[in-house]
Order: C-alpha cells, then sequence, then structure tokens
C-alpha cells in the first residue's frame, strides 16, 4: 500500500462523459448540412470563404494567446465555430481578403478582447458580420442567384422594394439569393434539430423567438411563413440566439430574449431601412443578457415568497 | 410494470449507475476482523469519551465509549477481546478521532446486557427512544447524525408521517438495495418502531424503480399494514436528498432554511431503520453494518456485512483484493463520499460503501473557461446559479455568494458532474459556504 499513490480530491468523484469540444463539435456537424447546401446553390467559391473565415478565426485566436503568453485553446472547437458561422452569414460573392478581415475581426474584436472563450457579451460571428455591413457596405449586400451564378436580390429586398414574394418552396430548400449558409431554411432546421437532440441549445430560445416573429407579422398583416423562412431568421434562431456564451443561463431569461429578439426583429424587417434583422436582434439582446440574468433568478427550493 | 406514476422531483442528474457489478450479489458476512479500530466519534455531535482502559476485556456489544451530550450516541465493541491501546487514528471521514484498538480473541462471545428488548407494544415512545440512543444508532445513509435526536423533535412540532430512504441514489451501492431484498421485515419493523417513537400515523418507504426486487419485496411485506405506504421514484440523482424526498413523496415543501420536522415529516434511511430493528428484536446495538465494495478496481464486488472497526485494507482482501493500480478509493458513493489516502482506516457507522477507481478513472479533467451552458443550473436540486457562486467562490467575493443563496446548496455535487468544462463547481461552493459561515460566527 505505501507505494499506491492514491488521488485525494472532494466529490463528486464521477464526471458527465460531455465536453466543450464534444459540444463544439456537434455545433459543427449540425451545420454540415447548411454547408452542404450552401455549396451547392452557390458554387465553390463559397467553401473558399468558409475555409477563408475559418482560418483567419483560428489564425487571429493563436496570435492572441501567443502575445498574451495564454495556453492555446484551439482544440475547444469554439473558434472553428464561430468562423464556420461567420463564413455561412456571407454573401458568396464576397472578396475573399474580406472575409479575412471578418474573421479577424470575429475572433479579435467579438472574443478574445473581452478574455477569450465564455467572457465575450455578444456573438463574435455577428460581431465580424456587423463589422464587415458596416465597414463594406455594398460588397456585404451583393447576392447571386442560386446555380447560375448571376447577380440577384434576397427574397426580403425583392419584398420590400419590389413587393414580389418568393415562393415557401424555394425559400424551404435554399434555391433563392442570400447569404451562404441562411437560405435554406429546411437543412438549418435539421441541424437545429439535432442541437435539440444533443441537448446543446435550449428549445426555448428557438421556439419563443421564431414563434414571436410569427404572431407579430401575423398582427401587422404580413406573411408569417414567408417572415420565417426568409433571411437569416433559421440560422440565427436555432445557430446565434442559443449561443451559450452570450444568452439567458435562466430558463426564463431565455423566453425574454427570444420575444425580445423577435420583437426587434419584426420592427426592423417591417419599419425599418434594412431589409434585415436578425443580427441587431440577436446582438442587442446579447447586450441585455446580464441584466437579463440578474431579474429573472428562480426561486430557489422552499423559498418563501417574500 | 408499475403503473403507478413514479414520483419525483425538479431538477436532477442521471449518472451512470453501475450498480450491476453488485446489485444481485446477495449479502454475506465479512470475515471476522482480528483487529478492530472503533473510533470514538463516528457521528456528527460531540465524541464520545472512554470507559474502557487498556488491557480490559471486552465482549461484542458492550458499550466502551459513553455520550456525554445529547447529541452524540455511545459506541461498542464489535469483536470479544482485548482493549490494545486508546490512540488517535484517521477516520473516513478524513479528521483524526480517538480511536479504541481491540485484538479479538476469536471467541465472540456476546456481552450479558444484550437481551431482546420485548414486545414494541409494551414499550413506550420515551423508552424506545433511549434503547435507539443506548444503541448507538445513527443514521446510516452517510451523513451519521445520532437518530435519537432526530426522533426527539420539540413538542410543538407535530410528526405525523415517517419516510423511509430506500432510493440509494448513489451509483454505485446497493447496501441498501440488498438490505430490502433480503431483509425487508426488519426494515418494516424498524419503521413501526419510528412510528411508535414519534408517534406518527403514517409510514412510508421510498424506493427508486430501479430495485423492483425491492420493490415486490417491500411491497409483499406493507400490503398488510393499513398505516405504511410504498412510494416508488423516480431513478434520478439526488432523488433521496431528504427534502427533494418529502417533495416527491409527500409533496410538501420544506421551506430553505427549515427542517422535514417542521412540515411534519422524518426521514430515516432504510439501514437505520433495520439497526433499530436489531436494537429492539435482539437488543444489539449497531455494531455492524452493510457495505457494499465496488468498483473497477476491486477484483471481486461484494455486498458485505461488516463488523465496526474493520480496516478498508482486510475487506478490500477479502473481495480479492484490487484490480491494478487503486486510483482513488472512497468512503461512501462516487457524488458525495469521501477519498482516503490510505486504505487503512476502518468501516465506522456511515461507511455505506468502499469504492475503488482504477487509476485512469481517478484523474479529473483540466478545467476549461465556463461557456455558460447553464446545465448546471438546469440540473441544480436546489435552483440555485451553481456558476455564479462558483464564480464568486473563484474570486473570493463571499457576500456576492451569499447573495445567490450559497448556503442553502446541498453539495450533491449535480453541478460538478455535469459540467462540460469539467470546472470544479461544488467544491467551490464548499469553500464559499465555509467562508460566510466562519464569517458568521465571527460576527
Amino acid at each position: 500500500m505505501h507505494n499506491i499513490k492514491l488521488v485525494v480530491s472532494s466529490s463528486p468523484h464521477i464526471k458527465d462523459r460531455d465536453n466543450v469540444t464534444k459540444i463544439m463539435l456537434s455545433v459543427v456537424i449540425a451545420l454540415i448540412p447548411t454547408v452542404l447546401s450552401g455549396i451547392f446553390f452557390f458554387g465553390l467559391k463559397s467553401l473558399i470563404i468558409l475555409l477563408t473565415t475559418i482560418s483567419s478565426s483560428l489564425i487571429t485566436e493563436v496570435i492572441f494567446q501567443k502575445v498574451r503568453k495564454k495556453p492555446i485553446t484551439l482544440r475547444d472547437g469554439s473558434g472553428l465555430v464561430t468562423g464556420l458561422l461567420l463564413g455561412l452569414t456571407l454573401p458568396p460573392n464576397l472578396p475573399i481578403w474580406m472575409a479575412v478581415v471578418g474573421g479577424v475581426v470575429s475572433i479579435g474584436l467579438g472574443k478574445m478582447v473581452f478574455g477569450g472563450l465564455g467572457q465575450n457579451i455578444f456573438n463574435p460571428a455577428l460581431i465580424g458580420r456587423a463589422f464587415l455591413l458596416i465597414t463594406f457596405p455594398v460588397k456585404m449586400t451583393e447576392w447571386l442567384a442560386p446555380l447560375d451564378g448571376v447577380s440577384a436580390a434576397t427574397p426580403l429586398n425583392l419584398l420590400k422594394m419590389q413587393g414580389i414574394k418568393t415562393n415557401y418552396f424555394d425559400l424551404l430548400i435554399g434555391n433563392v439569393g442570400g447569404s451562404i449558409g441562411e437560405t435554406s431554411a429546411i437543412f438549418i432546421l435539421i441541424g437545429g434539430l439535432y442541437l435539440l437532440y444533443r441537448k446543446c441549445i435550449d428549445w426555448r430560445i428557438p421556439v419563443s423567438y421564431l414563434g414571436t416573429v410569427f404572431i407579430m407579422t401575423l398582427l401587422l398583416g404580413q406573411d408569417p411563413i414567408f417572415h420565417l423562412l426568409s433571411g437569416g431568421l433559421m440560422l440565427g434562431a436555432f445557430f446565434m440566439a442559443t449561443d451559450m456564451v452570450t444568452t439567458p443561463i435562466t430558463k426564463k431569461g431565455r423566453w425574454i430574449f427570444g420575444i425580445g429578439a423577435g420583437i426587434i426583429l419584426v420592427i426592423i424587417r417591417v419599419y425599418g431601412g434594412y431589409p434585415e434583422g436578425v443580427l441587431y436582434s440577436i446582438l442587442f439582446m446579447n447586450g441585455l443578457t446580464p441584466i437579463i440574468n440578474r431579474y429573472t433568478r428562480s426561486k430557489i427550493f422552499g423559498e418563501v415568497a417574500k | 410494470m408499475y403503473k403507478k406514476k413514479r414520483l419525483s422531483f425538479k431538477g436532477g442528474i442521471h449518472p451512470p449507475y453501475s450498480k450491476e457489478l453488485t446489485k444481485s450479489i446477495s449479502l454475506e458476512y465479512a470475515l471476522s476482523p482480528k483487529v478492530v479500530y472503533i473510533p470514538l466519534q463516528q457521528h456528527i455531535g460531540a465524541p464520545c469519551e472512554p470507559i474502557v482502559k487498556v488491557g480490559d476485556r471486552v465482549k461484542i456489544g458492550q458499550k466502551i465509549g459513553e455520550a456525554k451530550t445529547f447529541v452524540s450516541v455511545p459506541v461498542h465493541s464489535s469483536v470479544a477481546g482485548i482493549v490494545k491501546k486508546i490512540t488517535p487514528l484517521p477516520t473516513p471521514t478524513g479528521s483524526k478521532v480517538m480511536t479504541v484498538i481491540i485484538e479479538s480473541d476469536g471467541s465472540n462471545e456476546i456481552y450479558e446486557g444484550i437481551k431482546p428488548k420485548g414486545e414494541l407494544s409494551n414499550l413506550t415512545s420515551k423508552e424506545i427512544i433511549e434503547i435507539i440512543k443506548e444503541a448507538g444508532i445513527t443514521g446510516m445513509g452517510g451523513a451519521a447524525f445520532p437518530t435519537h435526536v432526530k426522533l426527539s423533535p420539540p413538542p410543538e412540532k407535530k410528526i405525523d408521517t415517517i419516510i423511509l430512504n430506500g432510493s440509494e441514489c448513489e451509483p454505485y451501492l446497493t447496501a441498501d438495495h440488498r438490505l430490502m431484498v433480503e431483509y425487508p421485515e426488519k426494515v418494516v419493523f424498524g419503521l413501526e418502531v419510528i412510528m411508535k417513537a414519534v408517534n406518527a400515523n403514517k409510514g412510508i418507504i421510498g424506493i427508486e424503480d430501479n430495485k423492483p426486487d425491492a420493490i415486490e419485496n417491500i411491497r409483499s411485506i406493507v400490503a398488510k399494514k393499513p398505516n405504511i405506504e410504498l412510494a416508488v421514484l423516480e431513478t434520478k440523482y439526488p432523488q433521496g436528498g431528504e427534502k427533494r424526498l418529502i417533495d416527491a413523496i409527500t409533496g410538501r415543501k420544506v421551506p430553505a432554511g427549515a427542517l422535514p420536522m417542521d412540515v411534519g415529516v422524518i426521514v430515516n434511511n432504510v439501514g437505520t431503520a433495520a439497526a433499530i430493528a436489531d436494537a429492539i428484536q435482539k437488543g444489539m446495538p449497531l455494531i455492524e453494518r452493510i457495505v457494499t465494495v465496488t468498483g473497477n478496481g476491486i477484483v471481486q464486488p461484494s455486498n458485505l456485512i461488516v463488523k465496526i472497526g474493520t480496516l478498508f485494507k482486510e475487506i478490500i482482501e477479502q473481495c480479492g483484493g484490487y484490480s491494478g493500480e487503486p486510483g482513488k478509493i472512497i468512503s461512501g458513493g462516487p457524488m458525495m463520499g469521501f477519498a482516503q489516502y490510505t486504505d487503512e482506516v476502518p468501516v465506522i457507522k456511515g461507511t455505506s460503501g468502499i469504492l475503488v477507481l482504477k487509476q485512469k478513472d481517478a484523474y479529473s479533467e483540466v478545467e476549461q473557461p465556463c461557456i455558460k451552458c447553464a446545465r448546471c443550473v438546469d440540473v441544480c436540486p436546489v435552483g440555485l446559479l451553481p456558476i455564479k457562486i462558483a464564480n464568486y467562490s473563484q474570486k473570493s467575493k463571499w457576500d456576492e455568494a451569499e447573495a445567490y443563496s450559497a448556503l442553502y446548496c446541498i453539495e450533491c455535487g449535480s453541478c460538478s458532474f455535469i459540467c462540460p468544462a469539467k470546472r470544479p463547481l461544488v467544491q467551490r461552493i464548499r469553500l464559499a459556504k465555509g467562508e460566510i459561515l466562519a464569517k458568521k460566527r465571527n460576527k
């Protein structure tokens, strides 16, 4: 016995098998159908954009960690997820160097300046996209028609500017102009369901977000199904608004987050100058998350109402 | 099988239960030890005073340590033999305690004072509680709180229901399971004793639904008892946590900071009930207990009836010894048990299991940054925000930790178990609790 080294630590002595890397990889797996449909509809250039945002994100992370003499944490997979999500929100014909800038800003400004994984307030991929949208407004709103590669407008634009409504089927499969990974509602949904099954996301956020958009557009006399299927809403609802780091930790808070984002989205889409509002609706609610957390603490077991 | 709705509580986890190692292995008596090491404090409360000296001959069941205060119980010899030494030694709970070392002479002679206490109907409530105290009975679930204290609520607290905790929600452990399968009548009799002691008219035995054979055997006995019920519980950790159990079974919520008696309930472990049955029916004090010896580091996992004071080492040897290099030896279950630095500690009244993990399972993974997934929030059975309390604890912000109700944490460890970033959440909350309490005492 004297030669045996026993580990002494306080309980619990067993742990769940799931870990951060597995969760991040699940997000990547869930995005595979979306990635494939994006490449199918918009060509190989989209793949190159995705690879660019991923590698620039990862390289930025390494550089930040090297400079700060912190351990390199590429293996947690979070940089990969950010890079991939950013790429999926970009137009398929974006100049590659702009995609590089997007990755650098996402990770640098969106994540590392806050202290790295888990510390950031805003969704890093959306920070990158917001930066690109403000800095390169023209290139960021040039869209391609699927399959033939000529320039085209997005369904939301068509509706807003010309009053043309795209049919549901094209919206569902993604046969419309738009960002690489935002057009195909059905493939995003498949990935989203996988994440729900893997318990990587809370159903409350997509349900409250999409539900609010549905009800509000209905009340405002718009076509709710068109709004659900178009623009970045599906990708946003299942992959952005559900980002663990930047959304509330309480269940009540997640309802508030989803409803709030839904309201902002509809206001922007219906009354605002932009055709699309997913980006800002989520970023806005990200900013409110700390306050939501503070005011939605549930009662503890047996706590008497004060 | 059982159509009745499974009772449960909010939150909790489903760890791998690993009970198949021992759940169908019958109880067996461990070999009688040559030497026993009996600590004079095996319970919550004041330690005992030794009433034997070196060189004295003692017999099985003879009292060797006397309780001097109310919150304390006496300890008894588990063997017949000579007192060799009285000295401080480590116990499985981590502290060094004055310990009586007795060398057995192998005669197994039983102390003359040991005799049945007669019919339950002839005993008064006061007599029963005195018998329980004199028998040195403590909670057998692990915490080892003196049972007679629990059964002596202040007169203004009316107790109407006694719950026996047979949930055994800790993974690996099957001691209570085997007890209920093999000695169900003892468990039920113990419950009747407790009910009489506190004048409660209802008794309920709660069992998790992963023990169908125990449920069956207990059911067949309580079927004939109109005032005793069986409650089938969902298999979920920490179903056996006292307040969760009361909530699941009766729907009564014990207010934060209050005790079960405040809602008219007393909860005891099924093992405690069996020990009480022995104290009445045989007059035998608590000198042995069922221990589940298990884990991938043990050659032959078993459920043994072990004399109090037997060294872990001896028990492990009887179970075929270590399988490979042991990495961790745990007294109790993997969720709330204590890791040991040596196998030379004795089995005490609260030792429900000896769990040996191989080296590959002993080390914890490296902690990663919190990704705010809030799984800890979802599983917390108390409804706390473990992530917040742990973060404040890490920054030594004790006031903030207290504001987030750190003191209500029951330390079940569900948060640490579920955390995908492998953060030691409950460990940090424990630290915060300690600091907050220390601060309160110093005021």
